[in-house]
């Protein structure tokens, strides 16, 4: 037995329409400053403007948000006493805004309390929308809650069922600006979710189809969106693409990439998508000699190779590396730029960490402490892995 | 010979196999936390069963089948059908997975069972180790 949960989705060109036909008083915005800047959240406003509804705004959404910003705009959302919570931007103050949402509904609960063995009852006070601004985390679909525990270095991993948001608003428009360097790690982040939705051990027969769709869109549609932000079908393509493996994943789960990904980006402050791709390849190979069959199996559906078993997992590991070849992302922990002495010192962490992380539970093929151990300095080298 | 489950002899097999893992060892390095696993009655098994496990720092220092749940005081209880025990001993059902669709339900702080994932993976590869009969 298992679940699938999903807001419901309003995609494609003018999706922010949607928001003209909500009923309501107030809504509170959760954003970041940029945003702010960019005229996106103005743009927000002026369509819950016709619907009648007051915007409020907390713009104080950092990168890998904090537990003390969560708890601070959980305070505006008391101030203002929203009947809708936006979540604008990409996936941290789309998941600050659901830690929010949760706990201005929950005041009696901590964030670390925020789990999926409790019912929450939500849906007393407000209602969630998400928009997404990148194309990449799927935090819009997704009821999974990534908050940074600031004093430990650790990122903490939380969400329950009922926190999916209701509305979730798929608009390109609102993905246009973004830099070429961040369409690349938002995009290879939601391929990331593609392969390991599929591949992990909670896969299941209703979200591999999606994460097949999404692999398939990325490898198409993410090279172009990289070389010419203006190409808006691969805009929409890659949107669409991003919000179908939020759907993959968050329904069945992502695996060790994430695990090890999550480790570098809270010890390193490397970007999450590019994080999480990097490790991918060696992830890939290092399930391979036992577990090559899912692997092998979207190689073939990618249309990678026409390869079985090993041979084909391993072709699947090549195709990702030359895509992010192709987009100028790293394929090594040292082309990122991580001093080896540093990343030496702290693998022992790395190491413990991976393992406390949920998403390795469902590796493919599960390795001991020394593998792991031996997986990272071979993603540091760049070597493929051949134990 | 394999050992029924559930029984005193399989609880102590257990424990036994854990002291023995240094995969466990490492991975539960900080726990502190008894368990008490309730075997709840089905169509397979007709009683209700209660086996204490004692796990402290990577080790297990005590297990026993038990009268009572609270014949021992434990930080943590998980309750199941006998059928969904066997599921998850045979490695057909993630534990994870089986608390988050309630099939198994445990009380206790469920964010630090959570803040363990490889610990409690170990424990079910050396439940796998466990000669098991299930009375078949």
């Amino acid at each position: 037995m298992w679940y699938f949960v999903s807001p419901q989705i309003v995609f494609g060109a003018g999706a922010l329409d949607a928001l003209d036909e909500l009923s309501g008083r107030r809504a509170l915005i959760i954003t970041d400053e940029t945003l702010v800047e960019l005229g996106l959240v103005d743009r927000v406003k002026a369509h819950l403007t016709q619907a009648g509804i007051e915007s409020h705004i907390f713009a104080a959404v950092e990168p890998d948000p904090s537990v003390d910003t969560v708890r601070r705009g959980v305070q505006a959302a008391q101030d203002v006493a929203p009947d809708w919570i936006v979540g604008l931007g990409g996936g941290s103050p789309m998941d600050a805004a659901k830690a929010i949402w949760v706990l201005y509904e929950r005041p009696d609960l901590e964030p670390a309390a925020i789990n999926p063995f409790i019912p929450l009852n939500l849906r007393q006070k407000a209602r969630l929308i998400t928009i997404p601004t990148t194309s990449g985390t799927g935090a819009e679909v997704t009821w999974a809650i990534v908050l940074t525990d600031t004093d430990e270095q650790r990122k903490m991993g939380l969400g329950n069922r009922e926190n999916v948001a209701d509305i979730a608003i798929i608009d390109p428009e609102m993905a246009a600006g973004m830099p070429p360097r961040l369409t690349a790690d938002t995009g290879l982040d939601a391929l990331t979710h593609a392969v390991e939705g599929h591949t992990c051990a909670w896969h299941t027969d209703i979200t591999d189809g999606l994460c097949v769709s999404a692999a398939r869109l990325i490898l198409s549609y993410l090279p172009r969106a990289v070389a010419d932000g203006s190409d808006m079908e691969a805009r929409e393509r890659l949107h669409n693409a991003a919000t179908c493996a939020g759907l993959g994943f968050g329904n069945a789960m992502a695996s060790m990439a994430h695990a090890m990904g999550h480790v570098l980006g809270a010890v390193f402050h490397v970007h999450h998508g590019r994080a999480v791709a990097l490790f991918l390849p060696y992830t890939i190979e290092f399930a391979a000699r036992e577990a090559p069959q899912r692997f092998a199996e979207l190689a073939n559906l990618l249309g990678c190779s026409t390869a079985a078993g090993e041979e084909g997992a391993r072709a699947l590991a090549t195709c990702l590396r030359d895509l992010y070849r192709q987009i100028g992302n790293p394929t090594s922990v040292a082309e990122e730029g991580v001093a080896r002495e540093a990343y030496e010192a702290q693998v022992d962490k790395l190491v413990d960490d991976a393992f406390n992380d949920t998403q390795m539970i469902t590796a493919a093929r599960a390795p001991s402490f020394d593998e792991l151990r031996q997986l990272f300095l071979y993603a540091y080298e760049g070597r493929p892995v051949d134990f | 010979m394999a050992i029924r489950f559930p029984s005193d002899e399989w609880i102590k097999e257990l424990s036994r196999q854990l002291n023995a893992s240094e995969s466990y060892e490492r991975s539960a390095k900080d726990w502190e936390g008894d368990f008490v696993f309730i075997v709840e009655p089905d169509a397979s098994y007709p009683d209700t069963a209660y086996l204490f496990l004692g796990l402290y720092h990577g080790k297990s220092p005590d297990a026993m089948m038990i009268a009572n749940k609270d014949e021992r005081e434990a930080a943590f209880v998980i309750a199941a059908p006998f059928s969904t025990w066997r599921q998850v001993i045979e490695g057909k059902l993630d534990p994870i997975q089986g608390m988050m669709t309630k099939q198994l339900k445990l009380s206790g702080d469920m964010m630090k069972v959570m803040r363990y994932p490889k610990a409690a993976k170990e424990i079910v590869s050396c439940c796998a180790l466990v000669p098991t009969d299930f009375g078949d």
